[in-house]
């Protein structure tokens, strides 16, 4: 089984992400789960989201506290929450920053990746909301889920154009990450 | 199969059971079930009246109204909402109604808390409600389509309440196999009431009843509870003869037969306890879980049969009877009177506390150290508490 944190604010779509990562494992022949732990709802606030992919059915429920891998959707959380808690030696932090790995002060063993996936949503959607591209970047990163069952998640969940333009910046933040 | 939201997975289950009329008032984190059903019935997918009120006291007014008058009725709440039903569910189980109801379980004020526990379904405990208590997503949904089966027959007529656990299992995405519609009608039929209200035979319901006959109404309420224990074991079979998924009757087991430790608990805790018992096995430690469906009707003689050769017996609650100790701890204790095993309580998972493997890994080692030494040294314990903030 393979455990999923994901860390932002409350409005960049924390929860939206780790629902999608969970719908394209589905779809991709995996058993998988997907849910929230809310601060009290509103908009900034941090707010962590949990996913769990398995060749088997899932029954645990508790929260994830050793991550292997973990997605930082707001780098301003970095010192304002331990972000990087019990995230596995062996594992990956994914952050979204336009800096290099080692210019973060990321207190992990694990390996360190970054994109500007906020750079990536701003071309592509016009409009900050990153989590999507990010989720791309993952994909690519960790191998774990393929590109065209997000894309397929991602245009399920917004119909239209909004949708497209939304596979659009998983693709490119996809093709920006290095495998 | 697949993969939803656990409230779109309730709220598919209640469209495949035909409710007439569903009325409710949104309250986190049972809003997504009744934001979906109200999507049904406005994009025309479910033909039923949807009626929006200023309360829970209200929506379950609404129901009790709807269904004396025959009609399936439907209403989901939590917490603060369904301690504002109170006084409602009374009048729903003394009528007789077969309401359904999807009882999101959340902690109470004060101090406002959203998440789950299950102090405000185990707080109903006594209003002549039917109390089902869900593991996963897939089992709050198929026990809605049970629970019409139940609550509408003619040996029970009595409303059911389904505790989901709130967020754990309101907000989680898992894969989920839905009922097919011709399947659901075949297994539940149109709701036939014995009575109902009609200006062509016009009758009261609910007329005040003097000393000379309320009791005996009380004690027909608790003879149809007693008869509904039979018909939810009945209805679980059925279910797994029509849609290949079984859940236990009353109680459900898991490496129980050989087990020195039992753990028993309800709700979404179960999956969580179940990989922990795996875990404790390949350890060579030998634990099982008792898990409850059913809560009320208690089911005394399932869990006497099941525990009887255990050594210890550790109880969860995510409740506690302030002042006493859990509530399932003294239900358990009542039912192993001077015949079962070592009984021991543990209160936890109160107001979102996450219950992890390793706090089910404590548990049973408490309970193994009650074996050793032949008694229980602190009958009823919080679990991890946080000594700083007392």
């Amino acid at each position: 089984m393979k455990e999923i944190r994901i860390h932002g604010r409350g409005g960049q779509g924390v929860v939206t992400s780790a629902e999608l990562l969970a719908i394209a494992a589905f779809e991709d022949g995996k058993f998988s789960q997907a849910f929230p732990f809310f601060g009290f709802e509103r908009r900034g606030a941090p707010i962590v989201s949990f996913v769990r992919i398995s060749d088997s059915p899932i029954r645990l429920r508790s929260h994830i506290y050793n991550p292997d891998y973990l997605i930082v959707q707001d780098p301003t959380l970095v010192g304002v929450v331990e972000v990087t808690s019990g995230v596995r030696p062996d594992g990956m932090v994914i952050v979204n920053t336009e800096k290099e790995p080692e210019k973060l002060e990321l207190e992990a063993e694990a390996q360190v990746r970054t994109i500007n996936a906020t750079k990536i949503a701003m071309d592509v959607l016009g409009r900050p909301i990153m989590n999507t591209a990010l989720i791309g970047a993952f994909a690519r990163a960790t191998g774990e889920i393929s590109v065209e069952s997000i894309k397929h998640a991602v245009m399920n969940r917004f119909p239209g154009e909004m949708g497209e333009k939304n596979a659009e910046a998983v693709q490119k933040a996809y093709d920006m990450m290095r495998g | 199969m697949k993969i939803m939201e656990g409230s779109h997975a309730v709220a598919e289950a209640v469209k495949a059971c035909r409710p007439h009329v569903i009325s409710a008032y949104p309250i986190t984190p049972q809003t997504h079930i009744v934001e979906e059903i109200s999507r049904m019935v406005a994009d025309g997918e479910l033909a039923c009246e949807y009626i929006r009120v200023e309360s829970e006291h209200s929506a379950m007014s609404v129901c009790v109204g709807a269904s004396a008058t025959g009609a399936r009725t439907y209403t989901a709440t939590t917490s603060q909402g369904m301690a504002l039903m109170h006084e409602v569910l009374f009048n729903a189980a003394g009528l007789r109604l077969p309401i359904v109801m999807t009882a999101v379980n959340r902690a109470l004020s004060a101090p406002i808390n959203i998440w789950d526990d299950q102090q405000d379904a185990i707080s109903q405990r006594d209003t002549g409600w039917i109390q089902l208590h869900a593991e996963d997503s897939q089992e709050a949904s198929d026990m809605i389509i049970q629970a019409y089966r139940i609550a509408e027959d003619h040996d029970v007529l009595l409303p059911v309440m389904i505790g989901m656990d709130g967020f754990i299992l309101t907000h989680v995405y898992e894969p989920v196999e839905l009922c097919p519609q011709e399947k659901v009608d075949e297994f539940l039929p149109l709701y036939e009431p014995t009575q109902y209200l009609t200006p062509k035979n016009p009758l009261t319901f609910g007329p005040i009843v003097d000393p000379s006959m309320y009791m005996e109404f009380r004690y027909m309420i608790h003879e149809a509870m007693g008869r509904a224990k039979k018909k939810i074991m009945n209805v679980a079979s059925e279910f797994r003869d029509k849609f290949g998924r079984y859940y236990g009757g009353l109680i459900d087991t898991y490496e129980a037969e050989d087990a020195e430790v039992l753990i028993l608990a309800m709700g979404s805790v179960i999956g969580t306890i179940k990989d922990a018992i795996d875990e404790l096995r390949a350890d060579g430690k030998k634990v099982g879980l008792v898990k409850v469906r059913c809560y009320r009707p208690f089911p005394a003689e399932a869990i006497l049969e099941a525990a009887k050769d255990a050594k210890a017996i550790a109880v969860l609650d995510k409740n506690i009877s302030l002042g006493h100790e859990g509530a399932l701890y003294t239900d358990v204790k009542s039912v192993l009177y001077n015949k079962g095993p070592l009984a021991l309580g543990f209160i936890l998972g109160l107001g979102g506390r996450d219950i992890t493997k390793s706090t089910i890994e404590n548990i049973v080692a408490k309970a193994q150290k009650a074996i050793e030494s032949g008694r229980v040294e602190e009958e009823s314990e919080f679990v991890d508490l946080d000594q700083e903030v007392l």
